[in-house]
């Protein structure tokens, strides 16, 4: 029999911020090093990583709305989504203590449930 | 017993339905039999029983369900014993007051969960329609399965913000039968005296941390003062205007004595030096013989734990008792300045007051309007156009 705690919940981290005039370029180098260092980190801690990507600037997305195409991203806000993971956790409460330790500039992280579609992993 | 039956369940649906279940073959068995020795108990492990037959039905309809029942099946669950209740109820408190959950959500959870509130009651007291309470219930618990938001005490590293989060919902509640916008007198009665039972239980759960003993000490003084906040016509009557002698003498014993427990703490937190400034407001003469010294001593402390505008225009009204109405004139200036209390009636309304003391009756006039234009709550309403009228005529004191 599984025990919950067996049992991981994958939730996706969206990490905002505050875009620099040279964004990725100018980002600092300790908040780099600090990225680098994040899966290993949540591993030492019970979590897991399954996949992260980091998006270029806003300015450099194209939407398309009903076939037009603009330029820009979807949804203008003050903070613009800069990268997103995939974070396996027990629960809600591990899962913001691991996403407590996103380095950001200036900025913030959403911690969303991912809809559990019973992927079976490759390999 | 709701709680005990979600740690077997892990979803608080289908508790609920076991929780019923277990009423209505009680009344069939207690009928049939007589009373237990411990309804509570038999209530308890027949709910249990529920829930595990409820959840294993679902298991065998959808084979994809995670198992989540903790330890072996076949076994009639052992009658609950009292030390395992409490504990089950502090998890599903920490689990209704999940920072992750909208504030409203959290203290209709709450409400409905640990009080036991039906939905149409806890719909008629905050004012909204039953669906759209049901509907916000609904989503909260969709929320809380989805997310996983555990059902359990939080870790000790975040217990105290945790508590500091479940100690604000048990306020909120108390403050929104104390304040109410407006509507139904006794409703509102009722979330009061659910917000002092709550931090009474509270209390008994989490002895070791004094700021739940501060918030309980916080809510018997206000409780104290209750039944003289508004005159017969139910106008809004001010500390100072307050009958004195109507107080509950026997609630503000046992606010003091709770107050000097819990500011033992080092430094005090926000809900205990509160209970602090409402204690000494509790025993003082008259208002004009209040400690106003110790008052404002207490606010700076308050100000240094917990920094808000609010906090810091509370201050301002105990610094003109102590300094003068020029000098707390010009804080609440600054807090205007400020902004972040913009849309807030209680700020023009106290520059109005403090303008009214300088003789500025012009200007006072200005500042009651601007508060009128904000303010929903009739009482409150009442007062202040009284307050303009007798601005008008400067004679009046």
């Amino acid at each position: 029999m599984t025990s919950p705690t067996d049992t991981a919940t994958q939730y996706v981290v969206l990490i905002y911020e505050r875009e620099t005039p040279d964004w990725p370029n100018d980002i600092p180098p300790e908040i780099m090093r600090a990225n680098e260092e994040l899966d290993g980190r949540i591993a030492a801690e019970g979590g897991r990583v399954v996949a992260g990507l980091a998006l270029q600037p806003n300015a450099t997305a194209t939407a398309i709305r009903s076939g037009v195409v603009t330029d820009g991203p979807f949804i203008e806000t003050k903070e613009a989504l800069a990268g997103l993971y995939i974070l396996e956790a027990r629960d809600l409460d591990h899962a913001i203590a691991l996403a407590r330790m996103t380095p950001t500039v200036d900025g913030g992280v959403e911690v969303r449930p991912l809809i559990d579609f019973q992927v079976v992993e490759p390999g | 017993m709701l709680a005990a039956t979600v740690r077997v369940t892990r979803d608080l649906d289908t508790a609920e339905e076991a929780v019923q279940d277990a009423y209505v073959q009680a009344l069939r068995t207690w009928r049939r039999d007589g009373v237990p020795d411990r309804p509570g108990a038999w209530l308890t492990t027949v709910a249990r029983r529920n829930a595990l037959n409820l959840v294993r039905r679902r298991q065998t309809l959808e084979s994809k369900l995670p198992l989540l029942v903790e330890g072996e099946d076949s076994a009639m669950p052992e009658p609950t014993g009292a030390d395992t209740i409490p504990d089950d109820r502090l998890r599903l408190i920490f689990t209704c007051c999940h920072p992750a959950l909208a504030p409203e959500a959290q203290v209709a959870l709450t409400l409905r969960l640990i009080c036991g509130v039906a939905t149409p009651d806890i719909a008629r007291a905050f004012l909204v329609p039953e669906a759209t309470m049901a509907a916000r219930l609904t989503r909260a618990k969709k929320k809380i399965a989805a997310a996983r938001i555990p059902y359990a005490v939080p870790s000790p590293a975040e217990l105290p913000e945790r508590v500091d989060a479940v100690l604000t919902v048990v306020h909120l509640l108390y403050a929104t039968g104390h304040t109410a916008p407006s509507g139904a007198e006794l409703v509102r009665d009722d979330l009061c005296d659910r917000a002092l039972a709550l931090a009474r239980l509270l209390r008994r759960l989490l002895p070791d941390h004094l700021e739940v003993t501060g918030l309980h000490a916080l809510l018997l003084a206000q409780h104290a003062r209750r039944a003289t906040r508004t005159d017969a016509h139910g106008r809004l009557l001010r500390l100072e205007d307050q009958d004195r002698s109507a107080w509950d003498r026997e609630l503000i014993a046992e606010a003091d004595r709770l107050v000097v427990a819990a500011l033992r703490a080092a430094p005090p937190g926000r809900f205990t030096l509160q209970a602090a400034i409402a204690a000494v407001h509790a025993q003082a003469p008259s208002y004009a013989a209040t400690d106003w010294p110790q008052i404002v001593t207490l606010y700076d402390e308050l100000l240094r734990v917990w920094p808000t505008p609010v906090v810091a225009l509370n201050r301002a009204v105990a610094s003109a008792m102590v300094h003068g109405p020029e000098r707390a004139l010009s804080e609440v200036e600054a807090l205007e300045r400020d902004g972040r209390l913009g849309g807030y009636p209680y700020l023009p309304a106290t520059k109005a007051d403090l303008l009214r003391r300088l003789g500025r009756h012009s200007e006072a006039m200005d500042a009651y309007r601007e508060a009128l234009a904000l303010t929903d709550n009739a009482a409150e309403q009442a007062f202040l156009t009284d307050r303009l009228h007798s601005c008008s005529r400067p004679a009046d004191p």
